[in-house]
């Protein structure tokens, strides 16, 4: 991945940033320009809710090229506080652990590295709330 | 409008071809169809392909099959849309026909994935997720579709073992088939006892990559005669699109997409899911398929799998389901899928289907989806008495 392509994505991955539709009230990850539902294009970045509960969640096995040693790993559909919804890894728990409707918060890892000399690829995880 | 008919069909086998390019695959396909329909003239080819960029660092697909199929000169063009190519192809194709622009028209599929490592082949299909927000996590499409498996048996309460007749149905179908990548039989037992691809989905309940091509001839429905005995009408199309991520969407047992693209269908073709004898349908994985059954209006939600173990699915039951083996057992070489499913419903509307022929078939129904619900295309077709 080149580094702007990267980078041009950190508030997002750093700090949860989406959008909110100033019209409807419904927010994004990531921001949109349009609302899908009252098609409004009155949109204003907004921090999303860092804690949420998982709607649905597998554990990958046989992982894309450049997760190999991440393996087995938990991926979710999580829905925050505020009602948006985000895929993520979760982390810092055996599958066992995670239920339909289990509450996680989101903390800040590496998601993967590029190589020896490459890009370190930093972002948002979750993991439950004890 | 015009109606359009199919003339002329074409595939290989799908499996790992080592020996054949993705031209030689395309052209072996075409030549077969072109010999079938012995029609002077191309108008126009439309080739169905998803990852040919990143699996032989090829684009540009449309002009280097009309140069090696020996066209002269027509207007060519990739049609791209993750795994719902195919389909997309021949929407176009049949848009081309239909409006009157030109009378004869190749369309095909071809995927030729062996020539990357299976991690690569992975890579290359998670292209047709979310690369920011999907695939940048780690996610592929078996996860995403174990994802949806389980809210699903999560909401209809629906066992791992009635789930697990769908691979079985469609592995019963592929063994009398030899153009299909697994011709053989598993059992329930089989599929329960293989490893996690993305846990709560198995080995066995997931499709898996081969190469092959496959093609169709088009022209006008009043010209169809002139070509062959068995034209097919292509009696209704539907395409849709949803969000690209799944994530995104409220409903996850559910796929819109495919609920539009086949209401379209149904009403362009004044048929009912009810009429349909014989459907192809996309089981990129079992849940998709098993979604894609009641989606299509087959059965209500949470019936599909208790009606596959009734045997509602199989020739001879309520509707034959994927009769050459389905993408679990015929093989799902991505951008080729959508044509598959529609040589096998030609070759059942004329009778030619072999030992899963479906006695008396009218109305046949091809369904193809890209990625987990984001393209959906559902094409009818009806026999010509």
């Amino acid at each position: 991945m080149s580094v702007p392509r990267y980078w041009r994505e950190i508030p997002r991955r750093y700090r949860l940033i989406g959008s909110k539709c100033t019209n409807c009230g419904r927010t994004y990850f990531p921001p949109r320009n349009v609302c899908r539902e009252c098609g409004s294009k009155r949109m204003e970045e907004v921090k999303l809710s860092e804690r949420g509960k998982v709607i649905t969640w597998a554990v990958i096995y046989d992982p894309p090229r450049g997760f190999e040693k991440y393996v087995p790993y938990i991926i979710a559909i999580v829905e925050l506080d505020d009602g948006t919804r985000i895929m993520t890894q979760i982390t810092d728990c055996e599958p066992d652990e995670i239920r339909i409707g289990t509450r996680v918060y989101a903390v800040f890892r590496k998601i993967r590295e590029e190589g020896e000399s490459g890009i370190i690829y930093y972002g948002y995880k979750f993991k439950p709330l004890q | 409008m015009r109606k359009v008919a199919v003339i002329a069909i074409g595939y290989t086998k799908i499996k790992e071809h080592w020996n054949l390019s993705i031209r030689d695959l395309f052209t072996e396909a075409a030549i077969t169809a072109l010999n079938e329909a012995a029609i002077d003239r191309v108008d126009a080819l439309y080739v169905g392909n998803m990852a040919s960029g990143y699996c032989q660092h090829q684009e540009h697909l449309g002009a280097l099959m009309a140069d090696y199929m020996g066209l002269k000169s027509p207007p060519a063009v990739k049609i791209e849309a993750a795994d719902a190519s195919g389909g997309m192809a021949l929407r176009e194709g049949f848009q081309a026909v239909a409006s009157g622009l030109h009378d004869f028209v190749v369309v095909g599929g071809v995927e030729k994935m062996s020539d990357v490592l299976t991690s690569d082949v992975t890579y290359a299909i998670a292209m047709g997720a979310d690369q920011e927000y999907e695939a940048f996590i780690g996610a592929t499409f078996a996860a995403l579709s174990a994802m949806v498996k389980r809210i699903y048996q999560h909401k209809y309460h629906v066992s791992d073992e009635l789930i697990a007749t769908l691979p079985v149905h469609c592995h019963e179908m592929a063994s009398k088939n030899p153009y299909a990548q697994y011709p053989f039989k598993i059992t329930v037992e089989q599929v329960l006892s293989s490893p996690f691809v993305a846990e709560p989905l198995r080995l066995l309940e997931c499709s898996s990559p081969g190469d092959g091509a496959a093609i169709l001839i088009l022209c006008p429905l009043e010209k169809a005669r002139n070509f062959t005995d068995t034209p097919v009408e292509i009696a209704g199309v539907g395409a849709a699109t949803d969000t690209i991520a799944l994530y995104q969407r409220d409903d996850l047992t559910t796929f819109k997409a495919i609920i539009e693209a086949a209401n379209m269908a149904y009403k362009m073709a004044r048929v009912e899911p009810g009429e349909v004898d014989v459907a192809e349908i996309h089981d990129s994985f079992s849940i998709t398929g098993i979604i894609s059954l009641e989606d299509l209006g087959f059965f209500e939600k949470g019936e599909a799998a208790k009606a596959i173990y009734e045997g509602e699915v199989a020739p001879g039951g309520k509707i034959a389901v994927n009769t050459f083996g389905g993408l679990k057992a015929r093989g799902h070489p991505a951008g080729a899928t959508g044509i598959y499913q529609a040589v096998e419903i030609v070759k059942q509307l004329r009778g030619e289907a072999g030992k899963n022929q479906v006695d008396g078939a009218e109305i046949g129904l091809t369904q193809n989806v890209g990625g987990v619900g984001g393209t959906a295309i559902v094409h009818i077709f009806r026999r010509l008495r």
